[in-house]
């Protein structure tokens, strides 16, 4: 039974999936023109999934996610202006330029990273929630992954250790159907990953990812679950890709006809035409939304566009830390 | 002043920053309820309780992994990895998370994790089991790593590696765990990046670490009686390395022979004969000398280990060379 957003919460979720969409087709093009370099991973498509799992946590939680993680930065509460920044290497960007569109990092909203390597990022979760637990802090970390992670040893390390130790963890798998190039099924034997956690006494839940209220239901009760001392949960969001795995890619691999589907259940329209129906929202007031959406975007690709490059010097710095 | 084996002094430094940091935590495979395979951490699971000290399944990534998160969120945790040849098991969660955290955020983390491991030869453990890992692990700016040879400098160096706010692997020599040696009271957490000169010489100096430390320090003992003095240098730190103390040694021996426990291809020998030559070539009066496994692999029979790995024989002619190629 899914749990239904206060309005503030449904306005919130809307609000962040169309900064994401818009900011992601925006960095999309900035590639283009090559004003972002190396690679990026869109998530164009998940966006339902990361406002959901953000509106069930608090302060405190901690959250590691993929190099295809801006929707989970935005969800958080990075700034478009520091995301964009980072994107374009700039000093004032989220990781002062550092870490680029894999990397994006802000310890201030609880985000410990996005991480480059698949599956790497579980454990690390898995640390600030043995954190929590050691300090009894009633806290949690989320993890989020896709179905492809769920085929490396990590994956099967920190289930398992999870487990074991009862850790405050919830696994989240954003299973969009293709592990880079690959659809699911020539990679993996089964159907659901959310069946991998009965492999570890851990509860596997499947859950709409393209629906941000049956998320947040499922990460919330998760949630309570994990800080009342009950161990990790696996959810798996059922979610598409609406774009190819990286930069380059267009896709070509998939059936005819697979995205039309999924558009017709795209997750910003689901949440607008719930609101409108229950009497929140209007066409108009969605158009506001959505241009103010826009304008938040331009406005901070133009600022970053402004920023200056790191010194230099700034190579040699943190990689220690000093004092 | 009281005297303990080198085992004892891990047990004891660990015990001693339990003690005093509540955020210090201690786990890997075996470590807790059986006190680690090489006893080296019995009573600590029982004095500490089972939040602190952890049996962890065998599963090297989400070791290190989970020990880089918690050490991120407050917590000062020390991970076991038992045998360091399981470095490349971790290697992963070692050389792109641990090592590159801090940096690839802009500096937003502070990652006070200590990581320790057993390593060597010299005791019939095999190919997988008998490894030195500096070299591998000097690769990955962002680790500190430190290799201490007596009971003092371990338990020194290894309360100084979990006071450190930066990532510091603590390798063990497990052919010293048995020695013995005098650990004062008042001993301090040690700082990182020092070298020590063991033994005082103006003929050549030997600059070697661990077991082939105090094997150095036997060839010299036996030279001397031939009348070469050698200088012995213990690095002690290899990250961050202390040249100073290289370079000073060299300035006054202008003979430099180093020894390694591992292969010469990218071997750490090769750095300091790299530092040799960048900054101390003209003190050079003869070609510098490496002592290590060539490109050879260990092996289980006892000749077969006992010709791999460098021995006092092997140093003496090279430090003969040294001097013969003036």
């Amino acid at each position: 039974m899914t749990t239904t957003l206060p309005i503030e919460g449904r306005q919130q979720a809307l609000r962040l999936m169309l900064e994401t969409r818009l900011a992601e087709e925006k960095i999309q093009e900035l590639f283009l023109a090559n004003l972002i370099r190396g690679t990026t991973h869109l998530a164009i498509g998940h966006e339902g999934v990361a406002v959901g799992t953000a509106a069930a946590l608090i302060p405190g939680d901690k959250v590691t996610c993929t190099y295809r993680g801006h929707h989970h930065a935005l969800a958080l509460g990075m700034t478009l202006r520091a995301m964009m920044a980072e994107m374009m290497g700039k000093e004032t960007g989220a990781c002062k330029g550092k870490g680029g569109s894999m990397h994006m990092t802000d310890a201030s909203i609880g985000l410990l990273g996005a991480n480059a390597i698949v599956g790497a990022q579980l454990p690390i979760a898995m640390g600030a929630a043995l954190t929590a637990q050691v300090k009894k802090t009633g806290n949690i970390a989320v993890t989020f992954f896709g179905e492809g992670a769920s085929n490396i040893g990590a994956f099967h390390e920190a289930l398992n250790m999870a487990s074991v130790w009862k850790l405050p963890v919830l696994f989240i798998c954003e299973n969009n159907l293709y592990g880079e190039y690959s659809v699911w099924s020539k990679t993996t034997p089964v159907q659901d990953i959310a069946v991998r956690g009965a492999a570890y006494a851990i509860p596997g839940v499947i859950v709409d990812g393209q629906d941000a209220e049956a998320v947040y239901t499922a990460v919330k009760a998760a949630g309570d679950r994990a800080r009342a001392g009950e161990g990790p949960t696996l959810i798996e969001c059922k979610t598409y890709r609406y774009r190819g795995h990286s930069r380059t890619d267009t896709a070509p691999y998939r059936k005819a006809g697979e995205l039309d589907e999924w558009l017709k259940r795209d997750p910003i329209d689901l949440l607008k035409g719930r609101m409108i129906a229950d009497g929140q929202l209007d066409e108009v007031e969605f158009a506001e939304m959505r241009h103010a959406a826009e304008t938040a975007v331009v406005d901070a690709v133009d600022w970053a566009k402004d920023q200056p490059y790191p010194p230099v010097e700034a190579l040699y710095a943190d990689v220690y830390y000093e004092g | 002043m009281p005297e303990m084996t080198y085992r004892e002094a891990v047990a004891k430094a660990l015990a001693d920053e339990l003690a005093s940091d509540p955020n210090v935590i201690f786990f890997g495979e075996d470590v807790a309820e059986a006190g680690g395979v090489f006893k080296v951490t019995p009573g600590l699971y029982e004095r500490f309780g089972p939040d602190r000290v952890r049996d962890t399944p065998i599963s090297e990534q989400a070791i290190i992994g989970t020990a880089l998160g918690a050490a991120i969120t407050g917590l000062r945790p020390v991970a076991e990895l038992m045998f360091a040849d399981f470095v490349p098991v971790a290697l992963d969660q070692l050389a792109n998370q641990v090592a590159k955290y801090r940096y690839m955020s802009g500096g937003q983390f502070v990652v006070p994790l200590t990581v320790r491991a057993a390593q060597g030869g010299g005791n019939g453990f095999g190919t997988q089991h008998s490894q030195c890992a500096e070299s591998w692990l000097m690769n990955f700016p962002g680790i500190k790593v430190v290799s201490p040879s007596t009971p003092v400098d371990m338990y020194g160096l290894l309360r100084g590696a979990i006071r450190e706010n930066n990532p510091v692997f603590v390798l063990e020599h497990k052919g010293l765990y048995n020695m013995k040696g005098e650990v004062p009271d008042d001993t301090a957490p040690m700082k990182l990046g020092e070298s020590k000169v063991v033994r005082q010489g103006i003929d050549v100096t030997i600059v070697a670490s661990q077991l082939m430390m105090h094997r150095s320090l036997e060839a010299a003992e036996q030279l001397a009686k031939e009348g070469i003095s050698c200088e012995v240098i213990d690095v002690r730190s290899f990250v961050p390395l202390d040249k100073a103390t290289i370079l000073n040694s060299l300035a006054k021996t202008n003979r430099l022979v180093v020894v390694e426990e591992s292969p010469h291809q990218a071997g750490w020998g090769g750095d300091i004969a790299s530092l040799a030559a960048d900054e101390g070539v003209y003190w050079l009066a003869a070609p510098v000398k490496r002592v290590n496994m060539g490109a050879a692999l260990i092996a289980y029979s006892p000749p077969l280990e006992d010709e791999v790995l460098p021995n006092v024989g092997r140093i003496m002619r090279a430090v003969k060379s040294v001097l013969s190629d003036a």
